[in-house]
């Protein structure tokens, strides 16, 4: 049945002119509901022996609501439970004993952030990402410590800049209370490399971050800015739309 | 010029607009009525008015509340720290504890600033220091009496003051929803997070007890095993976010103490003024 999608994709690649007509979304929506008539008209009648064309690789992120900032964050949150697994399973030989044991902390963290999405989003989920790690040392400590400092500051600012697009309430609040247990991640971890960096807000590390130190700010980034900085660490083709 | 039609449009992009302009709604249905009656001539300059006012640089005065609010929250934690560096006679063990003490004042101070001018004219009177008692003397008696002479009391609050600070931006947040200063509370919000990783690094080191950067679960909430603030972290042992268990969730091996760290719990604004209040000698939180 990935025809469906096949289908729906030729439909919409079809009529390129249509598209570039910068639509209102009441007519868009129109013509995705005829479209998607038209797609269940053809599942009807679909045959076996159809030649598939792979579909489009990668996962998409769909910001025309919620549900787009929600996988936005469960794709972070995948990415940084990763790394924390890898550094947990195996840690850097000079690393501490308190550091091991605040690494498997975070680990835990990131892996509860992102079952909570994986949870929340059910059906609407996007899918596993593939992860690209090779920029990375994980047998050197400040390697380590530097990498784990760039995702939590980049998730940080993630949540911070992405907070506004929320309509819903309970979902804001949520956000709300992620965000601050990523920021005490990057405090700790901050203090590891360097200690009473916590909020360093000026420093090399917030470049690009759009933090500002002499009003206290911390990070705060659109969605593009941070995919683009996270997307050497993906993998998977990640489509945004509607953004 | 159809105005139901243009209003109609700019809620597609901003589910709001009918509370920007008006905070109750069956104000704007009255609009309507009126509306259609305004001459065609006239109506351009009525809905100019009207956007200006729903856009303009006017905040609406619950938006104002809570930044008035917020301010009074920055001003407590200032002067606080304020105080300790210039006015006490803590002993700071090294250099860098202090350094750690005044980065965190001029963040306070910053955000005083910043939200005096988000604020203009309806910011509240300035808080000076003789507006607190940081003992908190009527509610907790002596057990604070040497804050401003015994480094680990001084730390102890602080850390309270700034799980504090975490708990209540993030109760706010509602009401700043979808707007641009909401943005700007979350960058202070998660800027006293890190103030509060951190000071809970250095009364831990300081006091020799096993407290963490991030609120690890106890019974009560509270793990900093200090009762006078138990208050702070009334709560943060939830596991629970949307109805959704954290513990054990989806099969994996997130414990209950995992669970409760891994997702910080608000307080509402009433929580937090009773708390602030402890703390203000004259001028209380109403």
């Amino acid at each position: 049945m990935e025809n469906l999608n096949d289908q729906k994709q030729d439909l919409l690649a079809e009529d390129s002119s249509f598209m570039q007509a910068k639509l209102q979304r009441r007519s868009f929506l129109q013509f995705a509901g005829a479209g998607a008539a038209v797609v269940a008209l053809t599942a009807a009648g679909c045959r076996k022996d159809r030649i598939n064309t792979p579909l489009p690789s990668g996962v998409t992120l769909d910001f025309k609501d919620d549900f787009g900032v929600l996988n936005y964050a469960y794709a972070l949150e995948q990415l940084e439970a990763a790394f924390y697994i890898q550094v947990a399973s195996n840690p850097p030989s000079a690393f501490s004993s308190a550091e091991r044991t605040y690494f498997q902390d975070i680990q835990f963290h990131e892996i509860a952030h992102r079952e909570f999405f994986k949870r929340a989003l059910s059906t609407a989920a996007i899918g596993s990402l593939e992860v690209d790690f090779s920029s990375i040392n994980f047998s050197d400590r400040m390697s380590v410590l530097n990498a784990a400092k760039a995702f939590e500051d980049l998730g940080v600012a993630a949540y911070n800049g992405a907070g506004v697009r929320l309509t819903n309430t309970n979902f804001l609040v949520v956000a709300g209370q992620i965000v601050s247990v990523e920021a005490r991640h990057a405090a700790y971890v901050r203090d590891m490399i360097s200690n009473g960096s916590f909020a360093d807000l000026g420093d090399a590390g917030f470049a690009g971050l759009n933090a500002n130190a002499s009003a206290g700010l911390d990070a705060s980034l659109t969605p593009d800015k941070v995919l683009a900085i996270a997307g050497k660490f993906v993998k998977t083709k990640i489509n945004v739309i509607n953004l | 010029m159809n105005i139901l039609n243009i209003l109609d449009e700019i809620e597609k992009v901003d589910g709001e607009i009918y509370e920007r302009l008006s905070p109750r709604r069956s104000a704007m249905k009255d609009f309507f009525n009126v509306g259609k009656k305004i001459s065609l001539a006239a109506l351009p300059l009525a809905l100019g008015s009207m956007f200006q006012k729903a856009y303009g640089q006017t905040n609406p005065a619950n938006v104002n509340e809570v930044l008035n609010f917020a301010l009074t929250l920055e001003y407590l934690e200032y002067h606080f720290y304020n105080h300790a560096l210039t006015n006490s006679t803590i002993t700071f063990p090294n250099a860098a504890s202090r350094q750690a003490i005044t980065t965190i004042r001029d963040h306070e101070l910053a955000h005083v600033t910043l939200l005096r001018t988000a604020l203009g004219a309806n910011a509240v009177t300035p808080f000076v220091d003789g507006d607190f008692d940081f003992t908190g003397a009527a509610t907790f008696g002596t057990a604070f009496a040497d804050v401003f002479s015994n480094y680990q009391t001084f730390l102890k609050v602080a850390t309270a003051f700034e799980d504090t600070g975490v708990r209540a931006y993030k109760g706010q947040a509602p009401v700043l929803k979808g707007m641009q200063v909401l943005t700007t509370a979350l960058q202070i919000h998660s800027v006293e997070a890190r103030h509060a990783a951190h000071l809970r690094q250095m009364t831990a080191a300081s006091l020799n007890v096993p407290l963490k950067p991030w609120i690890a679960y106890a019974a009560n909430g509270n793990d900093t095993g200090i009762a006078q603030v138990n208050a702070v972290y009334a709560g943060e042992q939830n596991t629970k976010i949307l109805d959704i268990e954290i513990t054990g969730i989806n099969g994996t091996a997130v414990t209950q103490t995992a669970a409760a760290e891994s997702f910080d719990e608000f307080l509402t604004g009433s929580a937090v003024k009773t708390i602030a209040n402890i703390f203000i000698r004259t001028r209380k939180l109403a």
